[in-house]
């Protein structure tokens, strides 16, 4: 329908329009953020390590004498133009931290996701459509079980009983030393780098490092998403929809697929897009107890070395990437689900 | 069926195309059972029109459902209910699916919420053609489709759109077209005219006679609406609390209402012709706990000392029309002394 497209079209320009004052909130709030800490930042991070006046010439340069409105808007108009800035500890661009380690957070984070979408709406719908059977109890400990578990402890079963008892897969680390340094990197995404040089020994050892970090962060959302495509399911399957379906004869596995199932789904859409922040934090734990060269790992390091442009660097690209999810969410619940978009 | 069945009525000629027997419908609530329906017995001659009145929460829709098997998950069922020969509860999965739709037809009475929102008008058509006739092409689909949702009144125009686009009028005419577009041989229509002007209700009514008339549909019509009774409908059912409280052609029922409660029902729409059937005095009982005896009774002006005991027994005071109540008898099953009138404290009888 060309009508539709056009009201989709529309509807994805206004939320991406809508985006824009939400991300200056959320830039905003970081900023304010980073000013009360107590302190010069400058002096935090390098103090008693080089010459007062380094440290005058370094505050110089990173417009730390300015008024804070001037600071402010530096930072609004670098972050718009990409620009991080130099991390004080180990004086790098923000933006290389960013887009090495961003890359190691973006493959764990995909892959965790896939795996929770998957468990959880599986296991949902089997609970669901099982309902009060030993299996859906099962299903929901399971869900309760994960869920109430933190991520570092899963994280050290893991490494226990596969990695160190079983020795089927490696505790820590992205890749082993040798595939580190023989693979050729394009985007840094190393599954897709091993592919795209067709080195499948690589691939294979870049799997096997992935699946425990990606599973354990995973499982943190899996339990939230089984029972939430559980609960609709459970709705949608009373539905007067599936009934009136029922009275027309439609058969019963057309009416618990295309009907009750479908519609369990769509907000669970909404549910994934709000889950993606507390990926995001449980990104960070994952990170540090598998070791993982991510942009969380990065960003607990800045932290304890007080690194102030580090450390707002990686706040603010967190910020921004919650926000496009968010969009991206909710231009894919108007495509589903029609009554979105009017 | 044994013809010799004098509990049910029946209009003599001919099998029915439905019978029900001894039907029981009980919902499972947090205060106990809720007997929604509660040993009914009926038939439905082919070609019929049958209204189905009574006070609403007495088991109207309940009733209509189970016809083609349809209960809540939190429903227990008992009885027969005969459909060609065939017995619907006893009825596999399979069976149940051919029946639903090209057999038996049902149209919900709350049409809001019965499309499903994911789905636009064009795929629910499919569907539902689809289920039955699998062979068929997209065009003759399409085109049957069409022409079902033209005798509604929706136009051709709009069969792309989805649920929310329409108003409630529109989609409770798209669920008759959705029923009607498989010809049923029977018809169960839960109050299909409730959310639609005057004009577009005479002009479903008409739709439904016509159906009558060229394909000989048996109609099942479930209504507030004495007036559409009337004008529609062969034959009529009372319901109250469940159970039947008397049926028969439309013109004696209406004529010599046999049961108290028919007479009183008669009477408020008469006074009042309005479409809602609340001005009889006191309120209808709690299924859960529903009074002993007829339970009419504790509202019954007629009430003798047996109602209150025992429940009433079919009785037939005119060919064609059954009642159950105490005052047509029969004498030999009233205990001594039963006929006597029951005291009863009249101080519900609050208008409000
Ligand atoms: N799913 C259900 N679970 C529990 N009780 C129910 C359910 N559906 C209906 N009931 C109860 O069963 C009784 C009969 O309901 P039903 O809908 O059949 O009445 P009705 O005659 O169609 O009323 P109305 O004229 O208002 O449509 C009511 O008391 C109602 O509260
Ligand atoms: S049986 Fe008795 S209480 Fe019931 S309707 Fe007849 S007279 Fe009234
Ligand atoms: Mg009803």
């Amino acid at each position: 329908m060309a009508s539709q497209t056009t009201s989709l079209r529309a509807y994805a320009l206004s939320r991406l329009v809508l985006a824009v004052p939400m991300i200056l909130i959320l830039l905003s709030f970081v900023f304010l953020l980073m000013r009360v800490a107590p302190g010069d930042p400058v002096a935090a991070a390098l103090g008693g390590k080089v010459s007062q006046e380094v440290l005058e010439r370094k505050r110089a340069a990173m417009g730390l004498d300015e008024p804070i409105y001037v600071q402010f808007a530096d930072y609004i108009s670098d972050v718009f133009t990409l620009d991080f800035g130099m991390t004080i500890t180990d004086n790098r661009p923000v933006l290389e931290v960013i887009l090495n380690n961003g890359a190691a957070t973006l493959e764990l984070v995909f892959f965790a996701m896939v795996i929770a979408t998957t468990l959880g709406i599986l296991l949902g719908l089997i609970t669901g459509r099982l309902r009060d059977t030993p299996i859906d109890v099962t299903g929901r400990l399971f869900g309760i079980f994960v869920y109430a578990t933190p991520v570092f402890f899963l994280g050290f079963l893991g490494q226990l009983i596969f990695g160190a008892g079983l020795n089927w897969l490696p505790a820590s680390g992205r890749a082993s030393p040798m595939v580190q340094y023989t693979l050729e990197r394009t985007t840094n995404l190393l599954v897709l780098d091993a592919i795209i040089a067709g080195n499948w020994t690589a691939l294979w050892d870049v799997v096997r490092h992935l699946i425990m970090p990606a599973t354990t962060l995973g499982l943190l959302i899996t339990g939230v998403l089984l029972r939430m495509v559980r609960v609709n399911l459970l709705q949608t399957l009373q539905g007067d929809y599936v009934e009136a379906a029922r009275a027309r004869g439609v058969s019963e596995p057309r009416v618990v697929y295309k009907h009750a199932f479908r519609n369990a789904l769509v907000p669970v859409v909404t549910m994934i897009g709000l889950q993606f922040a507390l990926m995001m934090s449980g990104a960070i734990l994952t990170e540090t107890t598998f070791n993982w060269p991510g942009l969380g790992n990065q960003l607990v390091r800045y932290l304890n070395n007080r690194d102030y442009t580090g450390v707002q660097g990686i706040i603010t690209f967190f910020a921004v990437v919650v926000v496009l999810i968010s969009v991206v969410i909710d231009f894919v619940n108007a495509w589903i689900d029609p009554r979105v978009r009017y | 069926m044994t013809t010799a069945n004098r509990n049910a009525s029946g209009n003599g000629d001919g099998e029915p195309i439905l019978s029900v027997r001894d039907l029981r419908v009980w919902y499972g609530t947090a205060k106990g059972a809720a007997q929604a329906v509660d040993r009914v017995s009926l038939d439905i001659a082919p070609g019929e029109a049958v209204g189905l009145v009574g006070e609403s929460g007495c088991g109207k829709s309940t009733l209509g459902r189970a016809l083609m098997g349809l209960t809540p998950q939190s429903a227990a069922h008992d009885g027969k209910i005969i459909y060609r020969g065939q017995d619907v509860l006893a009825m596999t999965r399979r069976q149940r699916h051919a029946l639903r739709g090209p057999e038996i037809g049902l149209i919900f009475q709350e049409p809001m919420t019965r499309l499903n929102p994911l789905m636009r008008i064009d795929d629910h058509f499919d569907e539902t053609v689809r289920a039955h006739e699998p062979g068929l092409s997209r065009a003759e689909i399409k085109r049957r489709s069409l022409e079902t949702l033209g005798h509604v009144g929706i136009p051709p125009t709009r069969f792309h759109q989805y649920p929310h686009e329409f108003s409630g009028g529109m989609r409770q005419r798209i669920m008759i077209a959705l029923a009607l577009v498989l010809k049923p041989k029977l018809l169960i229509a839960d109050e299909p005219t409730t959310s639609l002007d005057v004009l577009v209700e005479a002009q479903i009514l008409r739709l439904l006679k016509d159906l009558q008339t060229e394909f000989g549909t048996a109609l099942l019509m479930i209504t507030h609406n004495l007036g559409i009774v009337a004008e529609a409908c062969d034959r009529m059912a009372v319901m109250y609390a469940g159970r039947v409280a008397e049926d028969g052609e439309v013109g004696s029922v209406f004529a010599n209402p046999g049961h108290p409660y028919t007479r009183e029902l008669l009477r408020s729409t008469i006074s009042l012709s309005t479409k809602q059937l609340s001005h009889i005095p006191g309120s209808p009982p709690n299924l859960v706990t529903p009074p002993d005896g007829c339970r009419f009774h504790p509202r019954c002006p007629d009430a003798m000392q047996v109602c209150a005991q025992k429940v009433p027994v079919a009785t037939h005071p005119r060919p064609g029309q059954r009642v159950y109540c105490w005052r047509h008898g029969p004498d030999d099953r009233i205990p001594d002394g039963g006929e006597q009138p029951l005291q009863q404290e009249f101080d519900h009888v609050d208008e409000a």
